[in-house]
């Protein structure tokens, strides 16, 4: 490679004169799975244009199944291939990483993609309009909520397919997120997850308008952290005059490579490297749901589809929360005594917020993205721990968490009443008695989220517990612990009126699923006991995979 | 290996357990008698455990030990002392009766008659076998990760039968009645889970503080004691006050020690008699064995600075208790509140670190059990007849069912300790520990006595002796179910009462090894000397 690589890399080598271009190396079998998701949802576009109406429903079905498993695939081939550990190594010019992380946490979001795709396609619960099947999706999101034109796609039994290609790029941008390297790499991934989850947010079939507005939220919301993050990036440029990850992580150690001669007024300047920190650190926080930058998660969480909610709830945060580990462990560990006292207020205020104010939440997406927030302050506890446990433990939780939020969030849209799904919790009164074995499963969940022992959510707790306790941050396990106490009141609430209050007669029924509804929530339920029973496995897993390249 | 006795004692009524809940939701009887086979088979096992324990022999006997979460730390490891044997007895003795004494107490109501799925009974029975099974693996347990697992796991079955199945005084669709029963299973849950998430903190603490020194964390009971004994563990004062404290306030929760006690009127007055057997003499029992096994052993300095501490709050529980159990309306309430009364007892035995206390303090829980058993299945039989709970509906019960009475009688003689019945010789054993270390606390724990006794006969008398009460003149005799429920329980008190010596034989040594490991000598040798 030329010497111009100390500076620039695949984004800015179109800078250099244009003889010195040299054909950018790209290692196609490490990218593989990211490669064949962004792949199959572009051959789904094509579909959409040209297949007729009834057959894309399948044809989008498969290839997305496909394309997952596949994807899932080769990132098992990549692991088992020694990626995970020696082989790690940083590819495509520095832009992306193979490695441990990125490769455990792909396999997570693929999984969560996997399932989140069962819920998609779910056409038995609606009730038929006009004798065609539907699905939780509008069936022509372009026109206005109680048009014409909408009556006229109902009764024509449209369905909105493009929802399979566009759920594959959000899972294409989330399969980069956590696996960048570079903080442009960084900034593309992130976009190229959020706009289609801006989309697929705005697509419910019913209320509309409420599902509008949760994507306009989110989107201005989330345009103004990508401004955020993308500030930090030009600021810590300023200072690095680089911005690969390994780039940065030497400056602030004090061992700047080639200095850029127009950066030289600005480099090495800890002003830029604080702000710029911080702003990025503000991007990434907002997309995990963190407090004070949690506050479009509850209107999201309860206007967004639910299958969407639950794709959105598990995969956005573990991306999120890989890129942000990966930010943490490789930029700035220089500046670990600068970022930590920030992260402990952080994990703190998020932690008791979020179980604080779920008491009061009515709803029950509301108080699911509520127990959300609380628990992207555990794991925050143990992103802040700073060792390989801390890693270990953060990439634990996030698989027993996913799995635990799509099962959830599956069980929800099966509870229904006339208006589609009964979300308000006075309606889920006495659903013990009518649906044992719904409730039952519901129940379990709860737990989970609770932390009781034998679910995921115990072990995964323990384990970034464990990981904050060893790192030196008794107070945060406290402060979780105490949160943990608080957040068990609500999820209790929830059981209690399951299964101990009384039926009402008006009160709403539970849709027999279709097997792929049934495929998801069954899935949830297998992880949630298999990681809270046996999950020595799942650890050593967690465990191989901590190492960061660099 | 050989076969795994303790695995599988509590594994039988979790196989009983999931059986039960499989029963097609007609045969409801099917599912009543395949619960009791199971309950009897885990009697038969506890029974074979009994045997096999050789007294004498090693500390812990019938061990297991299998790696299980090796990140952790933690080992699927199991063991018993003397002491873990006569609880586990006991909770094996004490769960078939449970389940016979609620034969019909998740019957559906007349006239509603459950939908296909719905099948309360067949959950009923289901959930008792999963709390027996969780409690005897929690004696088992010498790992203290696998402790904390199903010490806080048989929270969940407990609480949906409390909440879940309400005391048949109450007429169906008694709405404020179904608030109160929900309220009460609310209450233990949240006392229990909070309890039990602070000892969570202080589990992650003591493993922090193992991995420190030993080079890898560990919750072994046995591995932990040794390493502290030959000095490669030290832990410093704050250090291990601070866990101490964690762990002690889960387990005085559960107990239940003033002032953390409110939760237990509450769920043994809302719930059906036998589920309150099942909370006071099985499930509470968890929490004082635990401060013998794990706070003492564990933490042994940090329990002799806190034990003055502890010594007045179980007095306070002990007067506290009887107090309230005198001024009470409400049979099961008072029964509750004579429990608080006997853990204060337990609890003071156990601190006062003499053999004779905790030996008399593992009597206790055993006797506690039976006595409290029988005390509140008859009140249960005599609630169900009547539909009320409230001792102002009663009078005269004995000229119309004398055996009701007279049961009820010696369950009552029984738990103000009358001599001849065991909880004698157990509250006399915690009474002269306490007196050969601490003659205050002795004498004030006295006092609970004399309460003990007026609270029991007034009990007795308001309800039992007088005028027959018009509501009660049609009230029939015991049944046979309900006569094999109290006779063999009576049975056990006297034989106890008059022969504890089978059950102090295997409780001594594993006390006194206790007492070597708190490096504490009993004050006046000259005593063991009289015993």
């Amino acid at each position: 490679m030329s010497t111009a690589v100390d500076v620039h890399n695949l984004w800015t080598m179109a800078a250099d004169p244009v003889e010195k271009i040299p054909a950018p190396h790209i290692e196609y079998a490490q990218l593989s799975p990211t490669l064949i998701v962004i792949g199959v949802a572009l051959v789904g576009v094509l579909v959409e244009a040209f297949l007729p109406r009834r057959s894309r429903y399948y044809v989008q079905l498969l290839l997305t199944v496909v394309a997952l498993a596949a994807g899932f695939a080769a990132v098992v081939g990549l692991a088992a291939g020694g990626f995970g550990g020696a082989k790690a190594h940083v590819a495509a010019m520095g832009a992306l990483a193979v490695d441990g992380p990125a490769l455990f946490l792909q396999g997570t979001i693929l999984l969560v993609g996997l399932v989140a795709v069962f819920t998609f396609a779910e056409r038995r619960l609606d009730p038929a309009a006009h004798g065609n099947r539907v699905d939780s999706f509008a069936a022509q999101a372009a026109s206005a909520p109680g048009s014409a034109g909408e009556q006229a796609a109902v009764k024509a039994g449209f369905t909105t397919t493009e929802v399979f290609p566009i759920l594959l790029f959000a899972i294409g941008g989330m399969l980069v997120f956590p696996a960048a390297n570079d903080l442009l790499t960084l900034f593309i991934a992130l976009e190229v997850f959020s706009l289609p989850l801006y989309v697929l947010c705005a697509l419910a079939r019913r209320q509309r308008l409420l599902s509008q507005e949760s994507a306009v939220k989110y989107f201005l919301l989330g345009a103004f952290s990508s401004a955020f993050l993308l500030f930090g990036i030009a600021l810590l440029y300023g200072y690095a005059g680089t911005v690969s990850y390994a780039g940065i992580a030497n400056v602030v150690e004090g061992r700047p490579g080639s200095v850029n001669g127009a950066l030289a007024g600005t480099m090495g300047n800890d002003v830029l490297l604080l702000i710029g920190g911080a702003m990025l650190l503000m991007g990434l926080l907002f997309k995990v749901g963190a407090v004070p930058f949690h506050m479009w998660t509850p209107d999201v969480y309860q206007g967004a589809p639910t299958p969407v909610t639950g794709f959105m709830a598990a995969a956005t945060k573990v991306a999120a929360f890989g890129a942000l580990l990966r930010l943490l462990y490789v930029v700035l560990p220089g500046l670990r005594w600068d970022w930590r006292p920030v992260m402990w207020g952080v994990a703190i205020v998020t932690m008791l917020v979020g179980a604080i104010v779920a008491i009061t939440q009515t709803d029950v997406k509301r108080l699911l993205a509520y127990s959300s927030i609380a628990h992207a302050g555990f794991i925050l506890a143990g992103v802040i721990a700073t060792t390989q446990d801390g890693i270990s433990s953060v990439l634990f939780y996030l698989l027993a968490y996913s799995f635990v939020t799509l099962g959830a969030f599956a069980v929800v849209t099966l509870v229904r009443d006339a208006g589609g799904e009964a979300t308000h919790l006075s309606k889920w009164a006495g659903l013990g008695r009518r649906s044992p074995l719904v409730a039952a499963v519901f129940a379990i969940f709860l737990l989970a989220f609770a932390g009781i022992p034998l679910t995921s959510g115990f072990a995964g707790k323990f384990a970034v517990f464990k990981a904050a306790a060893e790192g030196g941050a008794g107070p945060l396990v406290v402060v979780g612990v105490i949160s943990s106490a608080i957040a068990a009141f609500f999820y209790i609430r929830v059981i209690v009126l399951m299964f101990f209050s009384e039926p009402k007669p008006e009160g709403p029924s539970v849709a027999v699923p279709s097997p792929l509804t049934m495929t998801a929530i069954a899935l949830g339920v297998a992880v949630t006991l298999v990681l809270g029973v046996v999950p020595q496995y799942f650890l050593d897993l967690a465990g191989q995979a901590s190492t960061f390249v660099r | 290996m050989s076969f795994p006795l303790l695995t599988a004692t509590a594994v039988v009524p979790a196989l009983g357990a999931i059986a039960t809940a499989a029963v097609p939701a007609a045969k409801r009887t099917a599912a009543k008698w395949l619960a009791l086979l199971f309950s009897l088979a885990t009697l038969a096992l506890a029974a074979l455990v009994a045997v096999r324990f050789e007294p004498g022999g090693d500390r812990y006997q019938l061990t297991e030990s299998r790696s299980w979460i090796a990140d952790f730390g933690v080992r699927y490891e199991l063991g018993v002392d003397g002491i873990a044997v006569a609880l586990i007895a006991l909770t094996a003795v004490l769960v078939p009766f449970v389940i016979l004494a609620g034969w019909h107490d998740a019957d559906p109501l007349e006239g509603k008659e459950p939908n296909r799925r719905w099948r309360p009974t067949q959950g009923f029975f289901a959930l008792i076998l999963m709390v027996e099974a969780m409690v005897v693996i929690s004696f088992e347990a010498t790992d203290v990760f696998l402790f904390y697992i199903f010490f806080e796991a048989m929270l969940i079955p407990m609480y949906f039968l409390i909440g879940g199945f309400g005391d048949r005084a109450h007429a169906a669709g008694d709405d404020e009645a179904a608030k109160q029963r929900s309220y009460a299973a609310v209450k233990f849950l949240l006392y229990n889970l909070a309890g039990g998430l602070i000892m969570l903190a202080a589990v992650i603490g003591l493993f922090v503080v193992t991995s420190d020194q030993l080079g890898s964390g560990t919750f072994s009971l046995q591995e932990i004691v040794r390493a502290r004994g030959a000095g490669e563990l030290t832990m410093d004062a704050t250090t291990e006050r601070l866990l101490f404290l964690g762990f002690f306030f889960a387990f005085a929760v559960k107990a239940p020690l003033w002032p953390l006690h409110t939760w237990l009127p509450n769920a043994m007055g809302e719930s059906t008699a036998p589920v309150a057997v099942l909370i006071t003499a099985v499930v509470d029992k968890v929490g004082t064995f635990a401060m013998l096994r794990f706070c003492l052993q564990l933490f042994p300095e940090a329990s002799k600075w806190a034990t003055p501490v502890i010594v007045v709050l179980a007095l306070i529980s002990i007067i506290y208790g009887a107090l309230l159990a005198v001024g009470q309306r409400d049979i099961k309430r008072l029964v509750a509140y004579a429990s608080i009364s006997h853990f204060g007892f337990i609890v003071l035995g156990i601190f006062a670190m003499t053999t004779q206390g905790q030996s008399g303090a593992t009597l206790y829980m055993v006797n506690h059990g039976i006595s409290t058993a029988a005390l509140m299945l008859v009140a249960g039989f005599l609630i169900s007849r009547r539909g009320s709970r409230l001792i102002a509906d009663y009078g005269g019960v004995q000229k119309v069912a004398p055996v009701l009475a007279g049961t009820f009688l010696v369950g009552g003689l029984a738990t103000l300790s009358l001599p001849g019945l065991a909880p004698f010789v157990s509250e006399f054993l915690v009474l002269v520990g306490t007196f050969s270390r601490y003659p205050a606390a002795g004498i004030v724990a006295t006092l609970g006595i004399v309460l003990a006794a007026l609270y029991v006969l007034v009990l007795y008398q308001r309800t039992m002796t007088g005028p027959v009460k018009e509501s009660v003149r049609a009230m029939p005799d015991l049944r046979i179910r309900e006569l094999a429920v109290v006779g063999p329980l009576i049975a056990l008190l006297l034989v106890l009462g008059v022969y504890p010596k089978p059950l102090t034989d295997i409780v001594n040594p594993a006390v006194q090894q206790t007492m070597s490991d708190v490096h504490q000598k009993d004050p006046k040798p000259e005593l063991e000397a009289a015993k």
